[in-house]
């Protein structure tokens, strides 16, 4: 019996190795998306899956297949997943993580297997510099990209004492060193707060007794809306600014007149006037009855860049596909869109302002915050 | 460091600390009356963060989201209890924690299921918002000094209906011996209800007050959850005197010493070391206190000696 079975199994398992073997398929890419679907975190892989698969719908292509699995935000559970698209689903490429420490357990082990790992969203510093990888492309920023734009911006509007703010892990730190980078002021101070802390009453007090002309800080998702609730209402005045993390679409209804006013961040916005972007917005309204975040825009960038080097060569051509993806010859919703040496972007960044359209709380370009902006590690990576 | 500071921060930790109370008075009362660690009291708080958001969006009353939180949460542990965890009383702990992770699961999902994957708006109504002026020219916001009120006309309620009423007297005499006030002819499994009931509601009460000024979504209690364990550990499980000391050490130790902390260390240290060392040892300071009291009394501060 258990032979018996056995055998089946191995049967099946051949007949669907041979299904899906690269030579079955003439042309044709098979996706693993590999994103945060539940949880806390949800809304931000939501909007990944989302804008992807709006690009490979419009794009009209049957040969696209996509794998979609929820990774709870758990690396351990991330690693599993990987493996299981790799070694049973058989994709040619990886793509949808959101969290920096999921892409650090998944992508080197992915890219040493030969996959290509396409980044929505996660840019660590560590795979932007030392770790880079001629497979790995990231369609979005390295992490300190968007606080080094703020740090610019800060400094040219006259700001000379400001409190930073942000959580106390690797990202935090990331954000706070990539402001500081660029930042030529004065610095009144650094608050590190606990990961997931969702009270700032006392951070707020420390602010408002700190003398500070400016507040930057990095707080992302859930953290980011219980902060800018809490400072408006302690009628602290002090201007604050931040990446773009804290104002995309998805959380700024949950802010309401809370973000008001604040100045954020950002390599995209809805108004960048190009035909590309004017499509995704209409397209993307029309498809899911919402409008779509800066994480909709990256997840619909990287479905297109794929589609684009599908156009020049076939995935089982690893040199070629990776030369295609290389040029990023894509109209990219931010317009202006070109790799660097490590596969990070170079792109311009945005200064948006929160405004209310209607009864719709989002952002607006007033500015540009630095213009074709390089991430600071592409002189240590060698490939 | 101002003494206008300190006074600030002592009122942010009180208000953290009656938050907390309430978490932990559920959490507390039903362990102590029915035995049970319920994992999913965060999960009860988070039903009344959504019921309140969602009921003051549709009605744009403040007030009515609250009474909607409070119902929301109550006839949802009514439900579990009767349903599921009455099933578990007999039970060993492991399977009852099993279980009640299994709830939280269940009812993440099924919130997510009707209100989506977006956090939720819900914010403090005009007549409560904005700073006010304290004697001594502390500017500080009305709403933590209205909740601050709500926390502690809870406990004056709680105690009460615990020590006055005929109520508090079967719930007492069920936490000293089940099967005796079975036998007395008091109908044992509508007591647990209610007591289950009445946690709950303390739970989702907390959680649209707090939710007013966090954000509300999916997995917002566990966290607090976390923190309400911590209470009734230091404060002795069962006892809601020692929840209501627990719940304002914990809230007093960590705002505090969050704010402090990093100053204390950059007496003697450099500005960066300072803040991370300071930070990193200000997220332990709960588990330290912990550890302090449970050495020097391993039943909690009131804790039965048993």
């Amino acid at each position: 019996m258990k032979a018996k079975s056995l055998f089946l199994a191995t049967a099946v398992a051949s007949a669907l190795a041979l299904a899906a073997a690269p030579g079955a398929r003439a042309e044709g890419i098979k996706v693993g998306m590999i994103t945060t679907l539940s949880g806390g975190g949800a809304s931000l892989g939501v909007d990944v899956r989302d804008g992807f698969m709006l690009a490979v719908k419009m794009s009209g292509r049957d040969d696209i297949e996509v794998v979609i699995e929820d990774d709870q935000r758990k690396p351990d559970i991330a690693v599993q997943l990987a493996d299981k698209m790799i070694q049973s689903d058989r994709v040619d490429l990886l793509t949808g993580i959101i969290w920096s420490n999921l892409a650090l357990a998944v992508v080197p082990a992915a890219v040493a297997q030969g996959k290509f790992y396409l980044s929505p969203n996660a840019g660590p510093s560590q795979l932007a510099g030392a770790g880079c990888d001629p497979l790995h492309f990231n369609v979005a920023w390295q992490n300190d990209d968007l606080p080094a734009a703020a740090g610019t911006y800060l400094a040219a509007e006259g700001f000379d004492n400001t409190l930073l703010l942000a959580p106390n892990y690797p990202a935090g730190h990331d954000m706070v060193n990539g402001f500081k980078r660029t930042f030529t002021g004065g610095i009144n101070g650094e608050i590190f707060t606990k990961l997931g802390q969702k009270d700032y009453a006392a951070e707020i007090a420390r602010i408002r007794a700190s003398g500070a002309d400016s507040v930057f800080f990095f707080l992302p998702g859930g953290m980011g809306i219980s902060f800018l609730k809490q400072y408006a209402d302690s009628g602290v005045d002090i201007p604050i600014f931040g990446p773009a993390f804290s104002f995309d679409q998805g959380i700024l209804q949950a802010v309401g007149d809370a973000a008001l006013g604040v100045r954020n961040t950002s390599q995209w916005n809805k108004d960048i006037d190009n035909p590309a972007n004017k499509a995704f917005v209409e397209a993307f309204q029309a498809e899911y009855g919402r409008l779509p975040s800066l994480y909709a825009s990256q997840g619909y960038d990287t479905a297109n860049l794929m589609i684009s080097a599908m156009e020049k060569a076939d995935v089982s051509d690893t040199d070629a596909f990776r030369a295609a993806l290389e040029e990023a010859d894509f109209d990219s919703v931010r317009g202006k869109f070109s790799f660097a040496p490590n596969h990070f972007p170079i792109q311009d960044i945005y200064v948006r302002e929160v405004i209310k359209e209607g009864d719709v709380f989002t952002n607006k370009i007033v500015g540009v915050a630095a213009t074709d902006f390089v991430n600071a590690y592409v002189d240590q990576c060698k490939m | 460091m101002s003494p206008i500071l300190v006074i600030e921060q002592v009122l942010n930790g009180l208000q953290s600390g009656v938050m907390l109370f309430l978490m932990a008075a559920g959490l507390t009362l039903i362990f102590g009356v029915m035995g049970l660690i319920n994992l999913a009291h965060g999960a009860l708080y988070m039903i009344g963060a959504f019921a309140a958001a969602a009921v003051a969006g549709a009605t744009g009353s403040f007030l009515l989201g609250l009474v909607a939180a409070l119902t929301a949460s109550a006839a949802a542990g009514a439900l579990i209890e009767a349903s599921v965890l009455r099933r578990l009383y007999g039970r060993d702990h492991l399977d009852q924690v099993l279980a009640t992770f299994a709830l939280i699961l269940i009812l993440s999902e099924g919130t997510r299921w009707l209100f989506g994957s977006f956090p939720l708006y819900l914010d403090i109504p005009d007549w409560l918002s904005g700073p006010v002026r304290l004697p001594g020219g502390i500017r500080y916001p009305l709403y933590r000094l209205a909740i601050i009120g709500i926390g502690l006309l809870v406990a004056l309620g709680l105690f009460a209906l615990i020590s006055r009423t005929r109520i508090g007297i079967r719930i007492r005499a069920g936490e000293a011996d089940r099967e005796m006030i079975g036998a007395l002819g008091v109908n044992i499994s509508v007591l647990y209800t209610l007591v289950f009931a009445l946690g709950a509601a303390l739970a989702g009460l907390a959680g649209a007050l707090i939710g007013a000024i966090q954000s509300v979504q999916v997995g917002m209690g566990e966290p607090v959850m976390i923190l309400a364990f911590v209470v009734i550990v230091i404060g002795g499980i069962g006892s809601i005197r020692g929840a209501l000391v627990g719940a304002l050490l914990v809230g007093l130790t960590d705002t505090l010493g969050r704010i402090f902390l990093p100053m204390l260390f950059g007496l003697f240290m450099e500005p960066t070391a300072a803040t991370t060392t300071g930070s990193a040892l200000a997220s332990m300071s709960i588990y330290i206190l912990m550890a302090a009291v449970l050495l020097v009394k391993p039943t909690g501060l009131y804790g039965s000696a048993g």
